[in-house]
């Protein structure tokens, strides 16, 4: 519970500047409305009737789709601690949390830590939306708690090692037929060249101002193609803020909705990128050093990690950083989300050119 | 003229109401939004002492990197910034069209982008660009 009620500090990203087609859209609910809904959908999925909803409410942060956390209790007494993730508005493509399910499950199938999906809702009468249901697992996911408690001071020896070897098992998902719809699937282009052609579109897209910065890294970057070798099940977000932790260490990997085929170094180098790292000096997720990350990550994997060729995606995420920055600001402007966080982000651009710079020779 | 407390002085006296009164009387989502808001106007009181003088330095250094003709930097901020704008997408057309890819420009292009970012710092995070990467 403590992790989602601390999912607010997760960046709210607005769904423009991410993998999702639609704009930000609202059509959010009140407690009171969604409940007996919820309840009457459980009642049918779980096969056994009378379902008791309790204490749902809306876990804070998302601006473009929605968390609540509830209990249930049904009709054989059993209770369980859940999570309902919400596509708001019938306007909203539908797919993409049908994808998230199928992502999700593929994953614990494969032995990544992550929630257990229980159930998909893909009607999207039943609650204006595409949403699951899935298990609530206990634990916080808030950095600054993990760089700074005492009482996280084990998950902070753990981790960077944890994080290599969970990441090498995310990577050996096997993409099969129910991912077949994953982004970037089916491309035949470099997995980098995809993803500078996204946020360049992107960046062209909502810019209000010439950088000449983000127009270098995106010159720069693509002069500079590592080899790309295998292309695997990519997270798209793992970093320190998108995994649940307890004072033993990581507990499941959350936030999966920019998942997508691709370079398997894409994750790493983003797990470096400093924006993560909340003001520590240490680079992978302000917790570890890279040589721990990466040792695990090749003792899980049995792939070597080339520094360089995680240097160059470490660079490509503070050029998607930086865009992102521009796009939560840009959300601001258009006056979809009155956010003095979003707003303030629009000034984070700096940090993430100042970063780039610091990675190109 | 306005009398005291300037702008500057005014902004630092609700910064630091925010900072010191209403950040430890909140919680949740609205203490860290509290927060951010007291971090904004940081930055608009450093944009207040600064912002003119990083926009000159930037508008002299791209002048000069472009090869304009010498002329006088426009008089007002109003018309340094749209100049500054202009310039840089100048800039950005010339990157565009593979001018930075390799060469001496390149040098000189990615040596003003240093100093345009750590002025851009400056004033939206001094602290960053202090903070010593160990690595």
């Amino acid at each position: 519970m403590a992790g989602f009620c601390h999912a607010r500090t997760r960046l709210a990203i607005a769904r423009l500047a991410f993998r999702g087609t639609a704009a930000v859209c609202t059509g959010s609910v009140s407690p009171d409305e969604l409940a007996p809904r919820l309840r009457d959908f459980l009642a049918v999925a779980s096969g056994q009737g009378g379902v008791v909803v309790e204490h749902l409410r809306r876990v804070p942060g998302g601006a473009s789709r929605e968390t609540w956390s509830f209990d249930a209790r049904f009709a054989d007494g059993s209770e369980r601690a859940l999570i309902l993730r919400r596509d708001p508005g019938p306007t909203n493509v539908g797919t993409d949390r049908a994808l998230e399910f199928r992502v999700l499950r593929a994953a614990r199938t494969a032995g990544v830590p992550v929630p257990e999906v229980l159930w998909l809702g893909d009607d999207p009468v039943v609650l204006d939306g595409c949403f699951f249901v899935m298990e609530r697992v206990e634990g916080e996911a808030l950095a600054r708690r993990l760089l700074r408690e005492p009482r996280y001071a084990e998950a902070r020896r753990v981790m960077p090692a944890q994080l290599g070897a969970v990441l090498a098992r995310i990577h050996a998902v096997p993409v099969t037929a129910p991912l077949d719809d994953l982004p970037g699937r089916h491309d035949r282009e470099h997995p980098a060249t995809a993803e500078l052609a996204r946020y360049e579109r992107l960046y062209r897209a909502l810019a209000p101002e010439p950088h000449p910065v983000i127009e270098y890294g995106f010159r720069w970057l693509a002069r500079r193609l590592p080899p790309s070798r295998r292309r695997v099940l990519v997270h798209g977000d793992y970093r320190i803020g998108n995994v649940m932790f307890g004072p033993e260490g990581v507990r499941v990997v959350l936030d999966w909705e920019q998942a997508h085929v691709g370079d398997p170094m894409e994750d790493l180098g983003w797990m470096c990128v400093r924006a993560w790292r909340f003001g520590s000096p240490l680079p992978v997720g302000g917790i570890g050093e890279r040589a721990d990350f990466f040792r695990a990550y090749e003792e899980a994997s049995g792939t070597p990690v080339d520094p360089d060729v995680v240097r160059f995606w470490e660079a490509l995420g503070n050029l998607k950083w930086a865009v992102i920055c521009i796009a939560q600001a840009r959300a601001y402007l258009d006056g979809g989300v009155r956010s003095v966080e979003l707003a303030s982000i629009g000034r984070r651009t700096a940090e993430a050119e100042h970063d780039l710079l610091e990675l190109v020779d | 003229m306005q009398d005291r407390p300037d702008a500057s002085e005014l902004l630092e006296a609700v910064r630091a109401f925010l900072d010191e009164q209403v950040v430890p009387a909140l919680e949740g989502t609205t203490q860290f939004h509290a927060r951010v808001a007291a971090n904004v106007l940081a930055i608009v009181a450093r944009e207040i002492v600064h912002g003119e003088r990083s926009l000159r330095a930037e508008w002299g250094r791209l002048v000069a990197l472009l090869e304009k003709p010498a002329s006088e930097a426009p008089a007002s901020e109003e018309a340094l910034r749209t100049a500054v704008r202009e310039l840089n997408a100048e800039l950005v057309e010339r990157m565009r069209a593979g001018a930075t890819d390799q060469g001496p420009w390149d040098a000189a292009v990615l040596a003003h982008l240093r100093a345009t970012a750590a002025e851009r710092l400056a004033i939206a995070n001094p602290k960053y660009a202090e903070q010593r990467r160990v690595e």
